[in-house]
């Protein structure tokens, strides 16, 4: 009975190493052109002119190396919208990374009777789908004057990153020996010395996962950036592809150079740093 | 020193005392309470307050009508179509998108060249804008120009060539194909993260008693990603209930309705009719529907994993 058992199951195994063999790469390099083919697309058809898209195939190589849509939409305010990204990416990061440090900080190591209740209606934030905030915060943004301005942007990047940035931010914290703080403070170092010279040197890789997954969130949001400004000399890159979608109606292999030149930063980031940029946002959306 | 001098002192000094205390506190948490109270928890509350008013949001010509929005909410064929559209979208979501990333994280498991250039390549629509692949797929797409029937007709089965985002009959599921492209990586990096915690003297104990590498799959490694597949499940649901950005951009929730989703039906009645106190009222409707299916599928989620 047991020798049928395993003489079954080692045929079996080695039928299905076989199939294994043949099946992985085909699978593998299956989704490979699942994945890939829609950049190869767009990269082809950036480099071509406009009547070449309509008389030739979708799939057919490029007559020439044509850059005069990448020259055109360079010049055509590209750099302005960059700008304004760079901008409101960076004053958000740092507001983020500042901001919930600090709370992480309280909520793992300051007592106090709101602790536990705040930080579980701080972490239950992570559930309000943003855009039901957008006509509140609209509104509000038109009262206050900050409206068509890249400031518009700063308060609602920062409060929804808070919530997930602050639940990861402390669960980091809570790790953190608390020998070293009772050192620190033997040392002669207040809460606010603990909290510089300890905790924020020590949370490296969560500030950084903070960071990442925050910071390629905000450089492709888009939705609030449309509403909240209206100029493009106010407008994110992301509104880039928008404006000059409409700009050059169906032109299409310039506004596929806008996509191009608009995914170029985070690709070239992600190629010096692919580990860390799928662990960030595996990270920070798991969390969230 | 009297009796009463202490009684002076002590307790003054215990104020100092708790204020020192308490001034960490206050400093550590304000920013973040400043920023979530006016940004996330105001609008959250105002939110509500509008869906009792009738405004255009322009002047100052509201007027307050109490439950009637509500009530023409509940009554409100195109709001109900769009929920169902949500709900459409989990549904596939999950049906598509969980079994193609498990086998490829197995493909992954398994591939031990190449694998890792492979996951870095498979994990790139995650870092594009929605804008960008909104636009890229509008192209491909595209009846006439786009390489999806441009295809098509170069083997010569042009009679399969669709207008694949004006047709309402396969307009949200040619959204939907999006969607699914664009997360399937991130489900499979979380079942290759399962799948290599995978204890490797499981599996061969298994092999030594005559287990096959299929039963071995079945029987140990996928009951072993039960709780990994749950959280995918729940970050797929929830994530449908909300989504906005690839439907906005490719179809705006056309052709008439087909591929409309709450929160694109929210944004068209507001910027677009502009009825910001009936889309007040999408807004609030759709933060309850999320919610409640957040704290269902979590508790659902959370006892599963406690049974493991």
């Amino acid at each position: 009975m047991s020798s049928t058992i395993t003489s079954g199951s080692s045929t079996a195994a080695s039928g299905r190493s076989l199939l294994v063999r043949v099946l992985i790469p085909v699978l593998g390099l299956f989704w490979l052109a699942v994945t890939t083919l829609p950049f190869i697309f767009v990269t082809m058809t950036s480099l071509k002119s406009q009547q070449e898209t309509f008389v030739t195939s979708g799939w057919s190589l490029p007559q020439s190396l044509n850059f005069e849509n990448y020259l055109a939409v360079l010049n055509g305010g590209f750099w302005t919208y960059l700008r304004n990204s760079v901008f409101v990416l960076v004053l958000s990061i740092v507001l983020i990374i500042v901001i919930s440090s600090m709370a992480a900080y309280a909520f793992a190591r300051l007592r106090f009777r709101l602790n536990k209740p705040l930080f579980g209606l701080i972490v239950a934030g992570m559930i309000v789908p943003i855009h039901i905030t957008l006509i509140p915060i609209y509104l509000l943004t038109r009262n206050i004057g900050l409206y068509d301005t890249p400031f518009a942007l700063i308060g609602p990047y920062v409060a929804t990153a808070l919530p997930v940035s602050i639940f990861i931010l402390t669960e980091f914290m809570r790790q953190i020996p608390k020998e070293l703080e009772e050192a620190a403070k033997l040392d002669g170092c207040g809460t606010f010395g603990v909290f510089w010279k300890v905790f924020l040197p020590l949370s490296g890789p969560g500030l950084s996962t903070v960071a990442i997954y925050n910071g390629i969130g905000l450089w492709n949001e888009f939705i609030f950036a449309y509403v909240l400004t209206s100029t493009p000399a106010y407008r994110t890159l992301p509104l880039a592809i928008w404006d000059f979608q409409g700009q050059y109606a169906s032109n299409i292999p310039a506004i596929l150079t806008v996509v191009t030149l608009t995914s170029l930063p985070l690709i070239v980031a992600y190629a010096f740093g692919q580990e860390r940029i799928v662990k960030g946002m595996m990270a920070g959306a798991l969390k969230g | 020193m009297t009796p009463q001098d202490t009684q002076m002192t002590v307790p003054s000094v215990e104020k100092y005392k708790s204020l020192k205390a308490v001034m960490p506190i206050v400093v550590f948490l304000v920013p973040a309470v400043f920023f979530l109270v006016v940004f996330l928890l105001y609008p959250l509350i105002s939110s509500f307050q509008l869906s009792l008013l009738d405004w255009n949001g322009l002047g100052t010509g509201e007027r307050f009508v109490g439950m009637a929005n509500w009530l023409r909410l509940a009554q409100d064929r195109l709001f109900w179509k769009a929920l169902g559209n949500n709900l459409e979208l989990a549904f596939f979501s999950v049906l598509f998108q969980m079994p193609i990333a498990l086998l490829l994280a197995v493909v992954l498991d398994e591939a031990s060249k190449g694998s890792r250039i492979l996951k870095i390549l498979y994990f790139l629509p995650l870092l594009m804008s929605s804008v960008a692949l909104g636009v890229v797929f509008k192209n491909i797409y595209d009846p006439n120009f786009g390489p999806i029937n441009g295809f098509l007709s170069a083997i010569h089965l042009d009679v399969l060539a669709r207008d694949w985002l004006g047709d309402p009959r396969l307009a949200l599921g040619s959204v939907i194909a999006v969607v699914c492209w664009q997360n399937i990586p991130f489900y499979m990096v979380l079942f290759l993260a399962g799948l290599s915690s995978f204890p490797r003297e499981l599996g061969e104990a298994a092999r030594l008693d005559g287990a096959s590498e299929t039963t071995i799959f079945w029987r140990i490694k996928l009951p072993h990603l039960q709780g990994t597949v749950r959280t995918a499940v729940m970050l797929a649901v929830v994530g449908s209930m909300r989504y906005f950005d690839l439907i906005f951009i490719m179809t705006d929730g056309g052709p008439d309705g087909a591929s409309e989703l709450m929160a694109t039906y929210m944004f068209r009645t507001v910027f677009s009719s502009f009825q910001l106190g009936y889309g007040s009222t999408v807004a609030s409707a759709m933060f309850l529907i999320v919610t409640l299916v957040a704290a269902v599928t979590m508790r659902l989620t959370r006892r599963y994993e406690t049974e493991i």
